[in-house]
């Protein structure tokens, strides 16, 4: 759709009324869920991007005292790139109908994402030990805000990703099932793609 | 015009393309917990006007208070935060934008879109129902120990978190997730309202034969998934410095004598945030007025809307200005006057395309065949009021004369008159105007026309002294004025006689209620289509429309919404679904 050229268009006239009639009423060519999902990451951009410009804000402040990162914050970054190249595995499987390769793949996604999350929650608590608390510091503050509202995103996926597990029990072989995984597979980069780049502002602030 | 009569290269159609709709088959799925966007759309409605009375009592509240200070026990000064405060937030945000997007949007997009239905009605079922949470949330703030937030509506750091303030413990956070909750539970609309009329939409039904209701709600949607994240992202941010003592908007700070633990945030950061969300928050209201108020008037005056093309390009030049003007409200919290100028000339500029929608409003009018109706009578209400309104709004655009005005009642004045009266003499137009759509009763006409007069009079009466007070410098936010040199006393008369009619308007509600209800019931049958519309949300085969909306086959669409007073057709209006062959010749 070019909505400049949807703008110009003038409906009272009538050589415009013979397109117009012809119009099938869609405006892009795309599954509907497909557009809604873009909406979706679209307004997340929104939210994240204004966390990273208000720790943007805040870190140049003099009291700003970065916090170590453990070592363990790598090992979480490389379960979860495996976590979105077993989605998309599984997303090629099931579009070349392979159903075991597709449960494989789903259920090592799903694996490595909550491992993952298991991952993030361990870094927690070693900082916390460490007394590194929310409170004591803007830099810690940020580093627990950034990475909960990743996780919950990533939880919120999680939920999506068990509907399609239980689809695919009870189908493994179908359009919508494919639609579904494609959809899972979206936001799994996406969210790849958010943790990237909080990862990189954490190491490098 | 087209002539519609004539051949128009009427292409035949093939198959619309069908929706996978959700039957439901007890009592409980269809009117409960119900994926159908029309029952979803009263939900909506009747929770924000429940909610929209508790904002209506709290705010007589206020006034009687300031009418009759020191006459009042029950009101201390706390109180009186906490009344505006509620009052505020659930007036914009529970109660408009539910309205506006969630009610109407709910109830019209699919209908004039020629759709069965959203097309994610799970998701939207779920909006409404993480909706009804915020609301309990917010309402069981005031059941807290120490009461509901009285920060003020724009729940300004430090001072909405320190002890000093009312509801400064479970009562903002209560807020703060009642936000966040809402945000949640209209981002899930939102995908729906967008989703649908991009996708949904019947074919021969182009973006551009839209009508402008359709365009109003799109944009808003677009704009408030847009504005909403930064609230949501204020929201978060204040909860964790409340409950967790970081200290993102909290800078260091000495409370009753007492250095508290907080050092550093940014106060002002807040404050970007918030009106980020809050300026786009007043077009996410204005614009579905807009829209619907140029269908109301176009229906009820017989006539096409006067420049379709440019409505169209004002709602999304609008739109996209809003974005861009939020630091209008922050003059007095200090900025570059460099940012100063910018802001004001942004603000300035939207003034542009606005004044673009009055004059073609006020065209369409010219040589119309006008009817009174009740809800032309709130139609045109809300032109008057809209550019009242909104001239006061480029006085206070404007950094040199909105700083000595900033903290005044013409500030009250003027946000009432433009974001309080206007859009809800629309929203009164609306349900008197899509009423007989949705019961398949008429209301009764005197009782009608008795609210109209009360309500436009009385707004007016309420709302035109109170610039006045804001010239004499009357403050706003204050509990009393006390004795005040520069204040004459007449000025405290006029405050009585402010309340007397405040309650009395307030009270005369009470017949809208009064005729909504009776006429369920007792209402003159309606016709199908009482008002002689054009656009599809009309041309159901049932009244009020079914399941599904159209019946076996989509209609299919042949022109824009706006073919009215068309020479040598009966009845004078083209519906667009009427195939030009079909055509009914006088």
């Amino acid at each position: 759709m070019n909505i400049l050229q949807e703008l110009r268009q003038k409906p009272w006239m009538a050589d415009q009324a013979v397109l117009d009639n012809a119009h099938d009423g869609t405006a892009y060519v795309l599954a509907k869920p497909k557009l809604g999902l873009r909406v979706l990451l679209i307004s997340i951009t929104v939210v994240l991007s204004l966390f990273v410009i208000a720790y943007s804000d805040r870190m140049f402040v003099s009291d700003w005292h970065p916090l170590p990162e453990p070592w363990m914050l790598w090992l979480n970054t490389a379960v979860l790139i495996f976590s979105s190249v077993a989605m998309q595995r599984g997303v090629n499987a099931a579009r070349e109908r392979q159903i075991a390769a597709v449960k494989t793949n789903m259920l090592a996604a799903g694996g490595f994402a909550f491992a993952f999350l298991f991952g993030q929650s361990m870094v927690w608590q070693q900082l916390i030990a460490l007394g590194f608390f929310a409170a004591a510091n803007p830099a810690n503050a940020f580093f627990y805000l950034l990475t909960a509202v990743h996780g919950v995103h990533l939880l919120g996926g999680l939920v999506a990703w068990v509907r399609v597990v239980k689809r695919f029990k009870q189908a493994p072989d179908t359009v919508r099932l494919r639609e579904s995984m494609e959809l899972c597979a979206t936001y799994w980069h996406y969210l790849l793609i958010v943790w990237l780049v909080f990862f990189i502002l954490l190491l490098f602030t | 015009m087209a002539d519609v009569g004539a051949d128009i290269g009427y292409v035949p159609p093939a198959e619309v393309e069908e929706m996978e709709l959700y039957h439901a088959h007890s009592f409980i799925t269809k009117y409960v917990f119900s994926q159908d966007a029309k029952v979803i759309a009263i939900q909506y409605s009747l929770t924000a006007i429940a909610i929209g009375l508790v904002g209506l009592v709290l705010s007589w509240m206020m006034r009687l208070q300031l009418g009759f200070p020191e006459s009042f026990d029950f009101i201390d000064p706390a109180d009186y935060y906490q009344f505006i405060t509620m009052h505020g937030m659930i007036m914009v945000v529970y109660l408009l934008t539910a309205l506006f997007l969630g009610g109407f949007g709910n109830y019209l997009i699919p209908l004039m879109v020629g759709a069965r239905d959203m097309v994610f009605p799970y998701v939207n079922m779920v909006s409404y129902w993480v909706f009804l949470i915020a609301v309990l949330v917010l309402l069981a703030s005031f059941f807290v120990p120490g009461g509901p937030t009285g920060a003020g509506w724009t729940l300004y750091p430090p001072q909405a978190i320190l002890s000093g303030t009312p509801g400064s413990g479970g009562g903002i956070v209560l807020m703060l997730i009642s936000l966040s909750l809402f945000i949640v539970g209209f981002t899930m609309g939102g995908l729906n309202y967008v989703t649908t009329v991009l996708q949904a939409r019947t074919r021969g039904l182009t973006l551009m034969r839209m009508p402008l209701s359709i365009w109003g709600i799109f944009t808003a949607t677009v704009l408030a998934l847009l504005a909403f994240p930064a609230l949501l992202v204020g929201s978060i941010m204040m909860t964790l410095d409340s409950l967790l003592g970081t200290s993102f908007f909290m800078p260091a700070i000495v409370e009753q004598g007492e250095l508290l633990k907080h050092d550093g945030g940014s106060p002002i950061l807040f404050q970007h945030l918030f009106w980020f969300f809050g300026h786009p928050e007043v077009y996410i209201v204005a614009l579905p007025a807009f829209g619907i108020v140029s269908d109301l008037l176009s229906v009820h005056a017989r006539r096409h809307i006067f420049g379709y093309r440019m409505m169209v390009w004002a709602i999304v030049i609008i739109g996209a200005l809003s974005f861009i003007v939020w630091a209008h409200h922050m003059y007095v919290s200090g900025m570059n006057p460099y940012f100063g100028f910018f802001f004001a000339t942004t603000t300035l500029i939207i003034a542009i395309p606005t004044a673009l929608k009055v004059y073609n409003w006020t065209l369409t009018l010219w040589k119309a065949n006008i009817q009174l109706t009740v809800p032309m009578l709130f139609a045109l209400a809300f032109i008057v009021t809209f550019v009242n309104g909104g001239i006061t709004g480029l006085f206070l655009g404007n950094v040199v004369v909105d700083i000595p005005l900033s903290d005044t009642m013409f500030v009250v004045a003027h946000f009432h008159m433009v974001m309080g009266v206007a859009p809800l003499l629309v929203i009164f137009g609306a349900i008197y105007h899509w009423y007989p759509l949705m019961t398949g009763r008429m209301w009764h006409k005197g009782m009608g026309l008795f609210h109209f007069w009360v309500t436009f009079i009385g707004a007016y009466t309420i709302f035109l002294p109170i610039h006045y007070l804001g010239f004499l410098g009357v403050p706003r936010r204050y509990f009393e004025m006390g004795e005040t040199t520069f204040i004459p006393e007449s000025a405290q008369t006029l405050n009585a006689f402010i309340t007397v009619v405040v309650l009395f308007v307030g009270f005369a509600q009470l017949v809208f209620f009064y005729n909504m209800i009776r006429s369920m019931t007792k209402g003159e049958k309606s016709e199908r289509n009482p008002w002689k519309a054009a656009s599809l949300e009309w041309q159901t085969p049932e009244v009020p429309p079914g399941h599904g909306n159209f019946g076996p086959d989509l209609p299919l669409v042949y022109r824009w919404a706006y073919d009215y007073g068309v020479p040598g057709v009966k009845d004078d209006f083209v519906p667009q679904n009427v195939h030009p062959d079909q055509v009914v010749k006088a």
